[in-house]
């Protein structure tokens, strides 16, 4: 009961809140969805005592879904460690986001809709992960994108919220497309969409192909190449990344949970599951670290000179979902699942952080008008401080563990591909540490730049948003536990075998994780290196020579402008996409449907009678000779025709 | 001989004189030239030997139809006809469409060839030695007396038909309504009034 | 010359020409109309009675006999018709005959 509890109270919460939520009073509904996330997160974590620590590993089948021939669905929950570990990353960061999001939409009227939505979404994601064959997976999936384009369009009187939900949406959908072809290829090939019977038969299949156009393909990479398409709409991985930073046009709370913890790591989590398919599809674990790498870097780039500190830390977050996805590319899964992990708590709190500081300074976001004010909101910054420094990988706080173990083990896999990933990922690590401390300099040192005005009810976060930001920076130091320390659960260590127990299939020539141990020392120095690096540069920038940033903005040279652009992504898409789209669209309707078909059918029709007609009307003259003739002229053509047909002429 | 000249003097008159009916200006002159028309073809009925058929034509066209059309002309108040100019704008077609008829018809009649043994199928052959009234009265009362009744019919109706579509109810004229007389009660007709010894009504 | 059957086909088929000429090129009034209509059976008459003579068939005279009768009542009609539209339009001129104009 347990596991049922855990998965169905957000939706209950969410229904109640939803259709109930007027008749609660002011805060019914928020307490009433909080209460149950909470119940929720708190059983999450005795079920991770339960099945990592004691490897009480479950299945638990509720009811008979779909029963067609071959297709068998249930609706079960699939309770192992991978799931464990996403059940406490989601309960927790969505139960500390409803607690933050009592104090920070106080001044919303619609709460009770916020509510129900997050906890819908809490429920869909809770699905996908607890899932135990594709389809419920892929109901999961489907719950988790139309609950961000509910979130992201929350405040639906703005326009741009509403476009930025459709662009997520469909964005989405493109990744979707892929998922589902995906789902049907894995039916077709193992007559089942049940997680154990598909990875049970997944080493059975490897190296079978297909014809396709001439060609012969592989199975396993086609399926895991379609899979993971779904994987980087949802995760926003490069090409398919253009709707996160528009995204964060919905409120902050929205953003930390969906956008950082929780529905874009679940690109990262379906590979992780299907880790029995993708071990046996090299060239798609090849391109997975390929287009992971890129993420990072390409998303690091353009995060350098954004001025909207939400889209900074959106864009920080594509990198890091980069960074899990090289992870799982080279076969280390735990590693990019204990990046998942640590990512959850401190990407979480910087969202959360950022949050605070707008509500305090009146709703701005830009931080060029921000600064010096880290005394006015000290705790605020303090705990961004503890998230920076977990981002940026400080010795000692999780960030450190999980993303130098991604490091070293792209090294050691000692792979073409897997050494683009290492260099691209130095690089990013670099990138990373200077937007970061550039974040924390512009907001919280220097001058204040912005309007006076703005100041005037600053105060620093209500209890009731700053203890979610303790608990979370809390976690960012030590989450990092979770590798060293045995006893609480190794996610990486030497004893990952055993906490995973099975959940994650690694083939025995894949063996990075484990060779990372001995990689040479200035590999496991570089990471450490490069943040200084950034932090360094960055400290020149802002807090030595401020006025050099708007000066070399200001000249605006192509390089800046290439990057500022998020390299023009959006732009190439409109060109490519959508304005044909909408040329199609146009077309086909005004020529199409107006000119052709309303023009040969209601339009071409009713005119055409109406001429008929009056040509016709003029036979009806009223004259009787006229009939007469007309008359006439009948018999005379009868009688012609028979005497030319007839064969009178002997 | 004779016959052949008798033949071409009447059927001349006769086309001739039908041409007059179309375009005599005058319609009591199209009358009487259609007049003309039925004589010379009941002539022509003659040449063919059927004398009853052309004086039943002399007596039912002439003497009835004819003057029929006499007496609507005379009574229909109608002006001599002027040409109009729109006559020339159905000459061509209709000119045509008449020759084209004409041709047909001359055709058909030129290339007409009576089958051989048709004379034994002839489903009345003419009997030798009696008039052809005679001939016809034997045929027409016994083989062929529905088509006599239905003509009678026919007649009726037409004449039936005639009096109700010309009847017009005068007004103001008396008329007895006998069902009317039948129908009144003492009521109506008899009144009865004290009279005074001494006085009138 | 000998007169058979085609110079007897050839008046009637004149006549009947000349009928059909006097139903739409006369302008002047229906009672034209009518009596080409009587020149078309005359024509149809003597068809029927030129074979009746020359295939020693008397079936075709009385064809000829009820069609005269056809013709009478058909006529007495017309003219009845005639009369009465007189009566309520006042003209019997062709051009005036298009109450049915649709």
């Amino acid at each position: 009961m347990l596991y049922q509890f855990i998965v169905f109270f957000p939706l209950v919460g969410a229904l109640i809140a939803g259709l109930l939520g007027r008749f609660m009073g002011k805060h019914g509904a928020e307490y009433l969805a909080t209460f149950f996330l909470c119940v929720s997160a708190a059983f999450s974590l005795v079920a991770f005592y339960e099945v990592a620590q004691l490897h009480h590993a479950t299945t638990v089948r509720l009811f008979s879904f779909l029963n067609s021939g071959d297709l068998q669905v249930d609706w079960a929950l699939r309770i192992d460690t991978l799931t464990a570990v996403m059940l406490v990353v989601v309960t927790g960061v969505s139960a500390l986001v409803h607690v933050y999001s009592i104090g920070y939409m106080e001044h919303d009227e619609h709460r009770p809709r916020f509510f129900s939505y997050l906890s819908l979404f809490t429920f869909a994601m809770l699905a996908l992960v607890t899932s135990d064959n594709f389809v419920q997976m892929f109901f999961g999936w489907e719950g988790v994108g139309l609950a961000s384009y509910l979130l992201i369009g929350f405040w639906y009187t703005r326009p741009s919220a509403n476009a930025a939900a459709i662009k997520a949406f469909i964005v989405n959908r493109v990744g979707d497309f892929g998922f589902a072809l995906g789902l049907i290829a894995i039916f077709f090939v193992f007559r089942s969409l049940d997680f154990t019977t598909v990875f049970g038969a997944a080493a059975g299949k490897a190296g079978q192909t297909f014809n396709f156009a001439g060609y012969q393909v592989d199975i396993l990479t086609t399926i895991c190449l379609l899979l993971f398409m779904g994987a980087m709409g949802k995760s926003a991985q490069f090409m398919l990344h253009t709707w996160l930073p528009d995204a964060m046009e919905g409120p902050t709370p929205v953003s930390a949970l969906i956008h950082a913890a929780t529905m874009v790591t679940a690109g990262v989590f379906l590979v992780c599951r299907c880790s029995p398919l993708f071990e046996q599809a090299p060239i798609a674990l090849a391109f997975v670290t390929i287009i992971g790498a890129t993420t990072a870097f390409f998303a690091a780039t353009v995060g350098l000179f954004q001025n909207d500190i939400k889209r900074v830390i959106a864009y920080s977050t594509c990198s890091q979902l980069g960074y899990m996805f090289v992870a799982a590319g080279v076969s280390a899964y735990q590693a990019a699942m204990f990046h998942l992990f640590t990512h959850a708590f401190f990407k979480a709190l910087l969202f959360l952080g950022a949050g605070s500081v707008i509500h305090a300074l009146n709703d701005e976001q830009d931080m060029r008008k921000m600064g010096g004010t880290y005394k006015i909101i000290p705790w605020t910054y303090l705990l961004m401080v503890v998230g920076t420094f977990s981002l940026t990988g400080f010795p000692g706080f999780s960030g450190f563990w999980s993303k130098d173990a991604i490091i070293e083990s792209a090294f050691a896999a000692h792979s073409g591909v897997a050494t683009y990933g290492f260099v691209l990922l130095t690089l990013a690590a670099g990138m990373t540490s200077f937007y970061s401390w550039r974040l924390i300099f512009m907001t919280f040192h220097g001058r204040f730049r912005g309007d006076m005005h703005d100041l005037d009810h600053v105060h620093d976060a209500p209890q009731v948003m700053l203890v979610p930001l303790v608990i979370l920076g809390i976690g960012a130091i030590v989450a990092g536990l979770f590798s060293v320390f045995g006893p609480l659960g190794d996610f990486i260590g030497e004893g990952q075998a055993d906490f995973w127990h099975g959940a994650i299939a690694q083939l025995a020539g894949h063996n990075a994780l484990e060779a990372r141990e001995l990689v040479p020392g200035w590999v496991r120095l570089a990471p450490t290196a490069m943040m200084l690096l950034g932090f360094l540069v960055a400290w020149y920038f802002y807090m030595e020579r401020p006025e050099l940033p708007a000066q070399l903005a200001a000249r605006r040279g192509p390089l800046y402008l290439f990057l500022y652009n998020k390299w023009y992504f959006d732009e190439l898409y409109d060109a490519i996409f959508v304005r044909p789209a909408k040329w199609i669209g146009r077309w086909l309707w005004k020529i199409g449907d107006g000119k052709i078909i309303d023009g040969f059918g209601p339009d071409g029709v009713a005119a055409g009678v109406l001429d008929w007609t009056r040509q016709i009307v003029r036979l009806q003259s009223g004259y009787v000779y006229h009939y007469a003739f007309a008359m006439l002229i009948g018999v005379v053509v009868f009688a012609t025709y028979f005497v030319m047909a007839g064969g009178v002429g002997k | 001989m004779l016959a052949a000249i008798a033949f071409y003097v009447f059927s001349t008159v006769t086309v001739l004189s039908a041409v007059m009916v179309v375009s005599a200006r005058n319609p009591v002159h199209s009358v009487l030239f259609l007049i003309l028309t039925f004589f010379n073809s009941a002539a022509l009925f003659v040449l063919l030997g059927a004398e009853f058929l052309a004086m039943v034509l002399v007596v039912v066209y002439v003497g009835a139809v004819a003057v029929l059309f006499l007496f609507v002309v005379m009574m229909l108040d109608i002006d001599f006809a002027k040409l109009r100019q729109g006559f020339l704008t159905y000459l061509p077609i209709g000119g045509a469409i008449g020759v084209v008829l004409f041709f047909e018809l001359i055709f058909i009649a030129s290339a007409w060839v009576i089958a051989p043994d048709a004379a034994s199928h002839a489903s009345n052959p003419t009997p030798a030695g009696v008039t052809n009234t005679e001939a016809l009265g034997r045929i027409l009362y016994t083989n062929y007396v529905h088509v006599f009744q239905m003509a009678g019919m026919i007649l009726l109706v037409a004449m039936i038909g005639a009096i109700v579509l010309t009847l017009r109810q005068r007004v103001g004229v008396r008329r007895q309504s006998v069902s009317a007389q039948l129908a009144r009660t003492p009521e109506l007709g008899v009144e009865l009034r004290k009279v005074q010894p001494g006085e009138g009504l | 010359m000998e007169i058979g059957l085609g110079h007897y086909l050839s008046v009637a088929a004149a006549l009947f020409t000349i009928g059909i000429f006097g139903i739409f090129l006369n302008r002047k009034n229906v009672i034209i109309i009518l009596m080409s209509i009587e020149l078309m059976l005359l024509s149809v008459n003597i068809n029927l009675v030129a074979f009746s003579s020359f295939l020693g068939d008397l079936t075709g005279q009385v064809f000829a006999l009820v069609v005269l009768t056809v013709a009478a009542a058909e006529a007495a009609i017309g003219l009845a018709i005639l009369v009465v539209y007189f009566r309520n339009r006042g003209s019997i001129a062709v051009e005036d005959l298009n109450i049915m104009k649709g």
